[in-house]
């Protein structure tokens, strides 16, 4: 056996195999404090025995680098590597394309609020089918999932946007490939819809245990770039007595999806509702779910109106600047605002 | 690529099981479409034989969601419905869904001598054969709960015939009334008209019908429209704009409920003309159309729409009430 090849006392290595740690695998995959309150030694010790394990085990550290002690982690310097080819999704709107810094990001979960009727749901659309753009015209070439809680997923309007999409693609390709004739679009407004996984869901715990099978279905569809959940807030809302269960329910799924827009580079876009606080005496539009979900995204974008336009603020980032840009909701989606106002203001 | 079934992916029994029980047995949109084509009438939409409208929903009133009339007194929403629910029940020759029709009239409004004048007036050919107005009459069903509970039960009541493809249209008129009696402070309200919310549109879901619901307004002091933290930040640095006191029309049931409904059709009348406005709808743009009420039921003047910019859609307007009392006490007398 491999524990065999340790160099440790044998009443250590009858202590290990008691535990139940029969492979230096299974050893190198614990923590320390694991591994010392179960084959009870001090943490010191633990952490030498950890050392021995990986140093022999056939498990090879992806990254090369100093991370024996902390399984899991990473250093700063790999994960800036990483964050240069990091990919985004474009959202059609050059505006706001701009302050998301390219679009909305992989690996991260953004979350999107608004007033009824602000373009939620054409976002979601939009994305659902932009994320399918081909790696030739820019884009990423991967699927959507699309989770439903509202109903507001109409077919028509997503079959709308497909063509247009389809359609502005072609136009790019005549401009830049004037000469090379086969460079046409082969895409059809039907692969585009084929291509989202469309989930509905009719109840919170749907939604819990749906969250909670993404992370097999997306092992098994690896070429699924966002999840879309449109909205978050609906079946949270109505008719929750324990807040502090839905609190705690709320916190549990969005770490599952941190976990899944990490593991599989992947965006998760969470729409969100609105509610009224009192603050300060009157009284003030906030997303609804309350203060501590707010935490649960790494970014968030608040659409609103200003005057006649509608307008994306960055409320929450931890690598953005706050800005707003303006965007429109036309027959073909999202796109940029057509009043020639002012454009990007910074805040 | 595979497009299992989720019975074959292994599930854990219990996610297995919710899975199943809402039918979500593949997840393409694709076939969601082909099958809600094949399967359902009219491709999903219930035409309102409102030329404009029914091209800016793609169709009409689309099944499965909940679709919401809000409006002042008097402005027709009841008259819609009865149009509505006279379509519902025509035979799909002529364009109708050929089935029964549940009215849930809380404010006993519903009247069948204009019913069947709408109906005489609109479709001659159909209403002057001997039998069709008793048959079509017929499949219409009102109900008059006089609670919310109440009301929750007869939908328990009927939720089987809902289910078996029978009905083919549910219309609440008004939700308002319906909750806006019950209780009174907020947020039992609020929690009651929650649970019935999610139930309704459930109930849509699974049944893929039309949902149509009224609403009443209320009248909301003050002109500031609510903001978000960062926006009051710099608005309060300017003080321009003079603070005035008019109270305005607001759709009742609150924000939680306009998140809730699919599609917001607002009923305002502006300077004596009324119009029909498309306020929410993930599906058109935000037109408005001036309208008429006649013999026949609700006419558009314009079926081409005036495309509304920005949140003034949403407003309510009420102006040249006279107007519109004065008709209704000419439509009583009929």
């Amino acid at each position: 056996m491999e524990i065999g090849m340790l160099p440790i006392s044998a009443s250590k290595r009858g202590k290990l195999l008691a535990a139940g740690y029969t492979t230096l695998h299974s050893i190198a995959t614990t923590s320390i404090t694991h591994l010392a309150t179960d084959i009870e030694v001090s943490e010191s010790e633990a952490l030498e025995i950890l050392n021995f394990a990986t140093r022999n085990s056939a498990l090879e550290r992806s990254s090369g680098s100093n991370t024996n002690v902390i399984q899991g982690g990473q250093t700063a310097w790999d994960m800036l590597n990483e964050e240069r080819f990091s990919s985004s999704i474009t959202t059609s709107c050059a505006d706001l394309d701009n302050i998301l810094g390219g679009g909305i990001n992989c690996k991260e979960v953004t979350e999107i609020g608004g007033v009824p009727g602000i373009g939620k749901t054409q976002i979601g659309i939009q994305l659902a089918v932009n994320v399918q753009i081909p790696l030739d015209y820019g884009g990423l070439g991967g699927k959507a999932i699309y989770i439903d809680t509202e109903g507001s997923f109409m077919v028509e309007r997503v079959l709308q946007i497909a063509e247009a999409c389809i359609e502005d693609m072609s136009e790019y390709s005549h401009h830049f490939h004037k000469d090379n004739q086969a460079y046409g679009v082969k895409m059809h407004p039907n692969s585009i819809l084929e291509n989202i996984f469309y989930f509905r869901v009719c109840s919170y715990t749907e939604q819990i245990a749906l969250v909670n099978y993404l992370d097999k279905f997306v092992t098994e569809h690896k070429d699924v770039k966002i999840i879309i959940i449109d909205s978050v807030t609906f079946h949270f809302r109505q008719d929750f007595e324990d807040m502090a269960l839905r609190t705690r329910l709320l916190g549990e799924m969005s770490l599952k999806l941190m976990k899944l827009a990490k593991n599989f580079s992947l965006a998760v876009v969470m729409l969100n509702q609105v509610t009224t606080k009192h603050v300060e005496g009157s009284f003030q539009l906030t997303l609804a779910l309350g203060d501590s979900w707010s935490h649960s995204c790494t970014n968030r974008i608040i659409l609103y109106w200003n005057g006649d336009e509608r307008h994306a603020y960055i409320d929450k980032s931890p690598s953005l600047k706050s800005a707003s840009a303006p965007y429109s909701v036309t027959s073909r989606g999202i796109r940029n605002s057509t009043s020639s106002s002012k454009r990007i203001k910074m805040v | 690529m595979a497009n299992k079934l989720i019975n074959q992916l292994g599930l854990p029994k219990s996610i297995a099981n919710i899975f199943a029980a809402r039918n979500i047995i593949t997840a393409k949109a694709l076939l969601l479409m082909e099958q809600r084509v094949r399967n359902e009438s009219l491709a999903g939409h219930l035409p309102t034989r409102l030329k404009g409208l029914d091209e800016a929903l793609c169709g009409g009133i689309p099944f499965g969601v909940l679709t919401e009339l809000v409006g002042p007194p008097g402005i027709g929403k009841t008259q819609f419905c009865l149009k509505l629910s006279l379509l519902a029940s025509l035979p799909v020759n002529c364009g109708g869904l050929e089935g029964r029709v549940i009215y849930i009239d809380v404010e006993s409004k519903f009247s069948s001598k204009r019913l069947i004048e709408i109906g005489t007036k609109s479709f001659p050919e159909i209403f002057h054969k001997k039998g069709m107005a008793q048959e079509m009459a017929g499949r219409i069903m009102i109900l008059r709960p006089t609670s919310l509970s109440e009301f929750a039960e007869s939908l328990h009541r009927i939720k089987v015939s809902l289910l078996q493809q029978q009905v083919k249209l549910l219309i609440i008129d008004s939700m308002a009334a319906l909750v806006l009696g019950e209780h009174d402070s907020g947020a039992s309200r609020q929690q009651a008209l929650g649970w019935h919310v999610s139930f309704i549109k459930s109930l849509a879901e699974f049944s893929r019908i039309p949902i149509v619901l009224t609403n009443q307004v209320r009248s909301q002091i003050g002109d500031e429209s609510l903001m978000y933290s960062f926006q009051a930040r710099s608005h309060s640095t300017k003080e321009d704009t003079p603070v005035t006191f008019d109270s305005h029309l607001v759709a009742a049931l609150g924000i939680n409920w306009a998140h809730a409904v699919t599609i917001r059709l607002v009923l305002e009348s502006k300077s004596g003309q009324r119009f029909i406005k498309l306020a929410k709808s993930p599906i058109s743009p935000p037109l408005a159309f001036p309208f008429n009420i006649t013999a026949s039921g609700i006419v558009l003047l314009d079926d081409n729409g005036i495309e509304m910019k920005g949140p003034e859609i949403n407003n309510i307007h009420c102006q040249g009430q006279n107007a519109l009392s004065n008709y209704e006490r000419v439509r009583h007398q009929l």
